[in-house]
């Protein structure tokens, strides 16, 4: 949801200095398109993208994302994949694949990527490509400051706090952005550091790096052919992640990665089906004894509930009454769902711990039998 | 190739079927390691975990540390613990909500521990947080300095150290700083 501040027209030439500053991309960058191209229809929503519910995206065959974090990319790929199901092989069924053509740029480097889901790799089957932030230590921050990005960091994480007691930062608003520069650059006065900048600020503040038109352009037009080329089916598709690198010279390079098979958000899960008397706790002895599972000391979650917890005390205590209702009850009498349980495993001696993902099916219920979704939770 | 036209038709019914039902709340991938963090949790006896918004909120909680040792013997401090949705991906956030004279904790609560920032990883959990957060109460380190004052004390004068860290802890002032009693 964000909105037009003063140095993006430079890099999106759909934007006007003189004109749209202050107003949402999303609206101005819909108008533009729309007036240039007759017969394009775009339906602009300036929200944030947890704002809509899932009926709004299963309402779209296809989604593009230009997104610019992990927290987002994560969260718009559970979406997607909520809406996949899997046939009692475990294959995925075709019309419930909700494909996603993600791109991002920083600087010089770009990637665009296709994720079919049940078919492609999903974002959380790939997340190590993201790597974390870099993350300064506090101590040096606050005791031995050597660049401008430690000067932005000890006023937006230690000094903030110290000044406004409670009131959290907000990185979109200007006045925040504003105190956190002035305070900045005190700091790096005082410890004769160069090159605190407002745009700097903002860049070390929001993790952004300073955006390069022609990369973008690279990065959206490739996004652009592989959306058309899933939807009119002219021509194969990018197989399945393509890496830019203008940094030295060009390099360009298409990955085949694969998915994980076991990936919570995307996979298939192991199919159980159940008496709807069940209780917890046989259903917690059935996943040990389970050829496929063999979990002990199961914990056990669905939709956000934990229906059981083995530890810390206070939370076995707080689930323990579970164990003798039956799980049908406990999932609201639903023919069948997504229930997620973490507990060790022991191979070769050597104990491991795990979550997994169960389709649980409750036998003689009617209702749709084709409900268990694979990211339902 | 996927068959667009047969999508469409499919999910408009699916639609319908859901129409009716409460709102499925969606379950992170970051919820879901957390889980299994929280549900293989192994404290030690002087640290206590508990869920202010009770059990199906796991990404929020407290944790009170008791040292049992060390400088620190006798007080009680209070963590709170934000777990982001990208988790493990990112570390949690932890603030210490009790004021505490202390080398590498500043009087905001901030915490300079290498695990929660610089030298995080995905494979690391909460369970070795905690234990970091206790060691920091039995070896607090002049090197890693939040509050300067107290990191200073401790390197050159070890004995005043431990008679201000007793005070403190009693509920009264270390220089122009009122520390509030936290032993019980
Ligand atoms: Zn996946």
């Amino acid at each position: 949801m964000d909105r037009i501040d003063v140095t993006n027209p430079i890099v999106n030439f759909l934007f006007s200095l003189l004109e749209d500053v202050g107003k949402p991309k999303a609206e101005v960058a819909a108008k533009r398109v729309m007036e240039r191209l007759s017969g394009v229809n775009i339906v602009p929503h300036f929200c944030r993208i947890e704002d809509k519910d899932l009926d709004f995206y299963n309402d779209f065959n296809i989604i593009v994302l230009g997104l610019d974090s992990v927290e987002a990319r994560s969260y718009i790929n559970a979406v997607a994949c909520s809406f996949l199901e899997y046939d009692a092989n475990d294959n995925p069924k075709e019309e419930t694949i909700k494909p996603m053509v993600d791109g991002g740029t920083e600087g010089f480097k770009g990637h665009a990527r296709v994720i079919i889901p049940g078919v492609t790799p999903c974002f959380e089957c790939t997340i190590w490509l993201f790597p974390p932030q870099v993350k300064f230590p506090l101590c040096t921050l606050a005791e031995t400051p050597r660049t401008a990005a430690h000067c932005i960091e000890y006023a937006h994480l230690i000094k903030w706090d110290e000044v406004h007691s409670g009131k959290t930062f907000d990185p979109d608003n200007p006045e925040h952005m504003q105190w956190v520069y002035t305070e900045a650059v005190k700091r790096a006065e005082l410890f004769g550091i160069p090159g605190v900048t407002y745009s700097l600020t903002q860049g070390v503040v929001k993790n952004i790096i300073p955006a390069i038109a022609s990369t973008n352009a690279i990065i959206s037009a490739a996004c652009a052919l592989e959306t058309l080329k899933i939807v009119s089916g002219c021509s194969k598709t990018l197989s399945n992640y393509m890496t830019y690198n203008g940094v030295e010279g060009v390099h360009i390079k298409v990955t085949e990665f694969v998915r994980d098979k076991d990936c919570l958000v995307c996979g298939p899960g192991v199919l159980i089906e159940l008496d709807t008397s069940c209780t917890l706790q046989k259903f917690i002895d059935m996943v040990k004894e389970h050829p496929k599972l063999q979990l002990s000391k199961a914990s056990v979650t669905y939709q956000g509930k934990n229906l059981y917890m083995q530890a810390p005390p206070v939370l076995e205590e707080m689930t323990r009454a579970n164990l003798t209702e039956s799980l049908f009850d406990l999932m609201r009498r639903v023919p069948s769902g997504t229930v997620h349980v973490t507990g060790t495993t022991s191979e070769n001696g050597k104990k491991t711990s795990g979550v997994r993902k169960l389709r649980v099916a409750f036998k003689g219920v009617d209702g749709i039998a084709d409900m268990d979704t694979a990211g339902g939770a | 190739m996927i068959n667009l036209f047969k999508v469409k038709a499919k999910q408009r019914e699916t639609a319908e079927n859901v129409n009716g039902k409460a709102p499925v709340k969606k379950q992170t991938a970051g919820e879901l390691r957390l889980h299994k963090d929280i549900s293989e949790l192994n404290l030690p006896k002087s640290c206590t975990i508990s869920f202010p918004n009770g059990k199906d909120d796991l990404m929020n909680f407290e944790v009170t540390i008791r040292p049992d040792e060390g400088y620190y013997i006798g007080g009680t401090f209070l963590f709170s613990f934000q777990v982001p949705s990208v988790y493990p991906h990112e570390p949690p956030k932890v603030k210490c909500k009790t004021k505490v004279y202390h080398p590498n904790i500043d009087l905001e609560g901030n915490v300079c521990l290498n695990i929660l920032r610089e030298d995080w990883k995905p494979v690391l959990n909460i369970n070795t947080v905690i234990y970091g957060l206790f060691h920091l109460f039995t070896q607090p380190n002049y090197e890693d300095p939040l509050n300067h004052d107290a990191a200073a004390v401790l390197r050159d004068n070890p004995k005043m150290f431990e008679s201000n860290v007793r005070r403190a802890m009693a509920g009264g002032y270390v220089g122009q700083t009122f520390f509030p009693r936290c032993i019980s």
